[in-house]
C-alpha cells in the first residue's frame, strides 16, 4: 500500500477526501508536501463522494469494544451519526501499519489520531462550503453529515468531498473537541456491530469460508521439545480426500472435511524422541529462586495460567500467484505478516493478514502459529486450508501468563509510615513493579529467569502478580502496626488519583461499617498501572476451608475522561470476573514436558456461580486524557480477596491461586 | 441424511458419527454455533434439538435425524430480533460475542421451560456456558429483561 502515491491511493478509494495521520509530519511540522505516502502512518480517514465515512486503523477488535469507541471519536469530531461511520481494522493490505493491539494503547494513542483526522476533515469540509457559497466560514455549522448555513443552505459531506477530491497529511492540532463538549463520545453507544453478534452473522476467523477449502489438523508431539524420529503416513495418505503434508518436523493433514482430517491424523503412526524436562509444577517455585540471594520477610507466588480465549486460534490460508492471504485471530496482524513472510521467504507485501473481529485474546494472541500452520498446509495441499486449534492445542501450544515468585522485605515506623521497601520479582515480570506508596528507601527489581513453559503477555501483564504481593504485604504491615488497612494505606499515599479511587471504593462498600467474623471477611486493595487507577473492596463468606464465596465486590476505576460509560463498566466487571479466576483457582499443572490439565473439564474458569455482586464506581475526569481500561481493573481483586480471607481467618494466603493453599 | 434446520429441510451426506456442530458449520454454512472446547464444557456450540438445548459438539448428527434443529440464525423473525437477542444488546451482555450465540440459545430454551425464572434459576441453568470475558451479571440481567418482555407480549397477545 505504501508504495502507492497518495493521489492514486485516493483514486483507488473512488476519490473524495482522504486524511492521513503521519506521526513524523506532526513532529517536524511538515504539512502534506510531496507525493509519496508517508512511511510512518498511524491511521487514515476517508470521506467518499457518496458521503460514507470510513476510518482505517491497524488496531483490532477482540471484545474490548474499540470498534465502537473509535467510531465514537470519529463521529464526535464530524458531528455525525455514528451509524454513518465504518471502521476497517487490522487488515495489512487495507490499513496502515500498526505494532499491535496491546498495552491498553488504543484509547490513549489511536483515539486522539482518529479525532485529529476527523477534525481536520470537518474543517476542510466547512472551508470548502464557505468557498462554494462565498460566505464567511464562521457562519457555518456541521450536523448530520452536512455543512449548514443557518436557515438557508445545506450541503452533504459527500458532495463537498467530491469537490475537494483532496488528500491531506494531518499536521493540524488544536481542532479536536475537549471532553467537556463531547456529544457521541462520553455516551453509552451500544456496540456498533451488536446485531451481527447476537444473530450469529458475524464471521470470526474460525467462521471464514472460501470455495473448495480443505480442513487441516497438525500432528503434535507428546511433550515440549520432542523430536520427530519417524512417521508412517501410509494409511493416512491412502484415505480418499486426504493430503498429508510434511515439512521437517512439521506434519499435518488437509482433508475435505474436519471429521476426515481428524481420522487421518489418528492414522499417522509417529515415533518421537522426548527431551528430559526436569521442572514441573512441584519444583517450579524453588527453581525460580534458585539463584536468589535475598532473605525476604515474605514470599508470594503466582502460578502459570492460560488465557482460554473462547475462540481458539484459527487460520484460513489461501495461496495465489505465490502470494499468501490468511484470515486469523491475532492482536498483531502486521507481526503475523512478518512471521509468515519470514517462514516462507516472502517479501512482506506478498503476505496479507486479515483479522476479523475475534473471539477474545486477553494478551494471548500476539503470535501467528496457527496462521502459519494453515499456510503450510495450504501450500502443501495446493488448496485453501482452514485450521482451527482444538482447545487442547490452545491450552498446550500457545503461551501462558508466566508464573512468578515475589519476595518482599520492609519496615514501618511506629508512626505507621513506611521506612523501607525491598521488592524482588522472579520471572513473572516488571509491569506494576514500582510501589505507588511513599517510601524513603526502596529497591525494586525484576529478575529474569528462564521460563520452564512458553510465556507471554496476559491482560495487565505482571501487574496482577506485583499488585497482589504488594497489596497483600501492605495489609500485613497494617496488621503489624495495628492499623486499619484503609487508614494505613492513606497514611502512606500521596498520589491523589489513587487516593480518590481507594476512597471511592471504600465509601461505596461502606468499609467503616464492615466487621469481620470467622465466617465473613472484608478486604481492600488499590493499584495503578498504564495510567489507570483502581480501588477494590471484597466481601467473602466462608463455609469450610475450601468453600469460600465472594459475596460482593466494589471496584472504583478512573482512567481520565470516560469514552463509553456502559462499555467501561462492562470491561471493569469482566476484569473482576477474570481476575477472580486467577485469584482463586486457575492454574496450569505441568510436568514431564506436558500440560496435565489442557481441557476445560480440567482447568476451571469462572462461571455464573462464581460471580459475586459487582458494583462499579466510575470516576469521570473530563480534565484528563482518556487511557485504556481493558487491563488494569484486573489488578485489584486478588489482593482484596486475600486480605478479606485474612480478616476472617487470620490466615495469610501468599499464593495465587488461593484455594489450593487453603486446603492444606 | 435429512435434517430439518431452522424450518428448512436440508440433505447432507455424512458420517452419522460426525458431531452436529461441524455438519452445521462446514456443510450447511451455519457458523453461528461455535467451537469452544469440544467436550460439552463451554456451551458455545448450543443449539435447540426438538426445542431442547443440546451441545452440538457432543451430538452425533445421526442421532437426531428427523428432529427440528434451531440454531442462533433461526431465532430472529427476519430483521425482527428475538426478545432474548434484543435484551442481550440492551444490557450490553457481551464483549467479544463468541459465547453469545450459545448463551442466547440456552436462554431461549430456559425461558420456554420457565417463563419467569429467578436469578438463581438463570445462573443454575446457564452454569454450563462459559463467558470468558466475564459478562455473566449482564447475561443474567438480559435473560430477566427478555423474560419480562416475553411475558408482557404473551399477556398482550392473549388480550388481543
Amino acid at each position: 500500500m505504501l508504495e502507492l502515491n497518495r493521489r492514486s491511493f485516493l483514486q483507488s478509494l473512488g476519490g473524495g477526501l482522504l486524511i492521513f495521520w503521519d506521526a513524523s509530519a506532526q513532529e517536524s511540522g511538515r504539512r502534506g508536501g510531496g507525493e509519496r505516502l508517508p512511511e510512518n502512518v498511524g491511521a487514515w480517514l476517508h470521506i467518499a463522494r457518496d458521503g460514507s465515512i470510513t476510518g482505517f486503523t491497524g488496531k483490532v477488535e477482540v471484545g474490548q469494544n474499540i470498534r465502537t469507541s473509535l467510531t465514537q471519536a470519529v463521529a464526535d469530531e464530524l458531528r455525525c451519526d455514528p451509524q454513518t461511520v465504518r471502521l476497517v481494522m487490522g487488515d495489512t493490505s487495507l490499513t496502515p501499519w500498526d505494532a499491535g493491539t496491546f498495552g491498553s494503547r488504543t484509547t490513549p494513542t489511536m483515539a486522539p489520531v482518529m479525532r485529529k483526522m476527523a477534525a481536520t476533515a470537518r474543517e476542510a469540509l466547512i472551508e470548502e462550503a464557505g468557498k462554494v457559497w462565498n460566505v464567511d466560514r464562521a457562519s457555518l455549522t456541521v450536523a448530520n453529515g452536512s455543512v449548514l448555513k443557518a436557515g438557508s443552505k445545506k450541503m452533504g459531506f459527500g458532495e463537498l468531498a467530491a469537490k475537494l477530491d483532496w488528500v491531506s497529511v494531518v499536521g493540524r492540532d488544536g481542532l479536536t473537541t475537549p471532553a467537556t463538549a463531547w456529544k457521541t463520545a462520553g455516551t453509552s453507544l451500544p456496540k456498533v456491530n451488536a446485531r451481527d453478534l447476537v444473530s450469529g452473522r458475524h464471521k470470526y476467523a474460525s467462521d471464514q469460508k472460501l470455495p473448495g477449502i480443505l480442513f487441516g489438523r497438525v500432528l503434535r508431539p507428546p511433550s515440549f521439545g520432542a523430536k520427530l524420529v519417524s512417521a508412517d503416513t501410509t494409511r493416512a495418505s491412502k484415505m480418499t480426500g486426504v493430503t498429508v503434508i510434511r515439512d521437517g518436523d512439521f506434519l499435518g493433514v488437509a482433508a475435505t472435511d474436519e471429521h476426515l482430517a481428524g481420522k487421518a491424523l489418528a492414522n499417522i503412526d509417529a515415533k518421537w524422541e522426548e527431551q528430559p524436562n526436569s521442572v514441573g509444577t512441584s519444583e517450579l517455585f524453588s527453581y525460580l529462586v534458585k539463584d536468589a540471594s535475598d532473605t525476604p520477610d515474605a514470599t508470594y507466588t503466582v502460578s502459570y495460567i492460560a488465557h482460554v480465549p473462547l475462540e481458539p486460534r484459527a487460520g484460513l490460508a489461501e495461496w495465489k500467484d505465490g502470494k499468501l492471504t490468511v484470515w486469523t485471530g491475532t492482536q498483531r496482524p502486521f507481526g503475523v505478516r512478518s512471521e509468515a513472510a519470514s517462514a516462507f521467504g516472502l517479501p512482506e507485501q506478498h503476505v496479507r493478514v486479515i483479522m476479523p473481529d475475534t473471539g477474545s485474546a486477553y494478551g494471548g494472541k500476539h503470535s501467528g502459529e496457527c496462521a502459519i500452520e494453515a499456510a503450510k498446509l495450504a501450500k502443501g495441499a495446493g488448496k485453501r486450508v482452514k485450521l482451527i486449534w482444538t482447545r487442547e492445542e490452545e491450552f498446550t501450544w500457545a503461551y501462558f501468563r508466566p508464573a512468578g515468585v515475589i519476595r518482599i522485605s520492609s519496615s514501618v515506623g511506629e508512626d505507621g509510615i513506611l521506612r523501607s521497601w525491598e521488592f524482588h520479582n522472579y520471572l513473572s515480570g516488571p509491569s506494576g513493579l514500582k510501589t505507588p506508596y511513599e517510601v524513603p528507601a526502596k529497591n525494586e527489581q525484576f529478575h529474569r529467569v528462564e521460563s520452564p513453559l512458553r510465556e507471554g503477555s496476559y491482560r495487565g501483564l505482571a501487574s496482577t502478580a506485583n499488585n497482589f504481593a504488594r497489596e497483600s504485604h501492605m495489609d500485613e504491615l497494617a496488621a503489624k502496626a495495628s492499623m486499619d488497612p484503609l487508614a494505613f494505606r492513606l497514611k502512606n499515599l500521596k498520589n491523589e488519583r489513587l487516593i480518590a479511587v481507594l476512597q471511592a471504593a471504600a465509601d461505596r462498600f461502606e468499609w467503616k461499617k464492615c466487621k469481620a467474623s470467622e465466617t465473613r471477611g472484608f478486604g481492600l486493595a488499590c493499584g495503578t498501572e498504564k495510567g489507570g487507577y483502581v480501588g477494590c473492596c471484597a466481601e467473602i463468606s466462608l463455609h469450610g476451608r475450601q468453600d469460600i464465596r465472594i459475596e460482593r465486590v466494589v471496584t472504583a476505576w478512573e482512567c481520565g475522561a470516560i469514552v463509553n460509560p456502559e462499555h467501561l463498566k462492562n470491561q471493569v466487571e469482566g476484569a473482576v470476573v477474570m481476575g477472580l479466576g486467577g485469584a482463586l483457582f486457575e492454574a496450569i499443572d505441568f510436568g514431564q514436558g506436558r500440560i496435565r490439565n489442557p481441557l476445560l473439564s480440567k482447568y476451571r474458569v469462572p462461571r455464573f456461580s462464581d460471580v459475586p455482586k459487582i458494583d462499579v464506581v466510575l470516576l469521570d475526569r473530563k480534565d484528563l486524557p482518556s487511557v485504556g481500561a481493558g487491563e488494569t481493573p484486573i489488578i485489584g481483586i486478588a489482593p482484596a480477596i486475600a486480605n478479606a480471607i485474612y480478616s476472617a481467618t487470620r490466615t495469610r494466603v501468599r499464593s495465587l491461586p488461593m484455594l489450593p493453599s487453603l486446603s492444606v | 441424511m435429512q435434517l430439518s434446520v431452522n424450518g428448512v429441510r436440508r440433505s447432507v451426506e455424512t458420517d452419522p458419527e460426525r458431531p452436529l456442530l461441524w455438519v452445521l458449520r462446514n456443510e450447511l454454512d451455519l457458523t453461528g454455533a461455535k467451537y469452544g472446547c469440544g467436550e460439552g464444557q463451554c456451551g458455545a456450540c448450543t443449539v435447540l434439538v426438538g426445542g431442547v438445548a443440546r451441545r452440538s459438539c457432543q451430538t452425533p448428527v445421526g442421532s437426531i435425524a428427523g428432529q427440528e434443529i434451531t440454531t442462533i440464525e433461526g431465532l430472529a423473525d427476519g430483521e425482527h430480533l428475538h426478545p432474548v437477542q434484543q435484551a442481550f444488546i440492551d444490557c450490553d451482555a457481551m464483549q467479544c460475542g463468541y459465547c453469545t450465540p450459545g448463551m442466547i440459545v440456552e436462554s431461549v430454551a430456559l425461558l420456554r421451560a420457565n417463563a419467569t425464572p429467578s436469578e438463581g434459576e438463570i445462573k443454575r441453568k446457564l452454569e454450563g456456558n462459559v463467558c470468558r470475558c466475564g459478562t455473566y451479571s449482564r447475561i443474567v440481567a438480559a435473560v430477566q429483561k427478555a423474560a419480562d418482555v416475553m411475558t408482557a407480549e404473551a399477556r398482550g397477545s392473549r388480550r388481543a
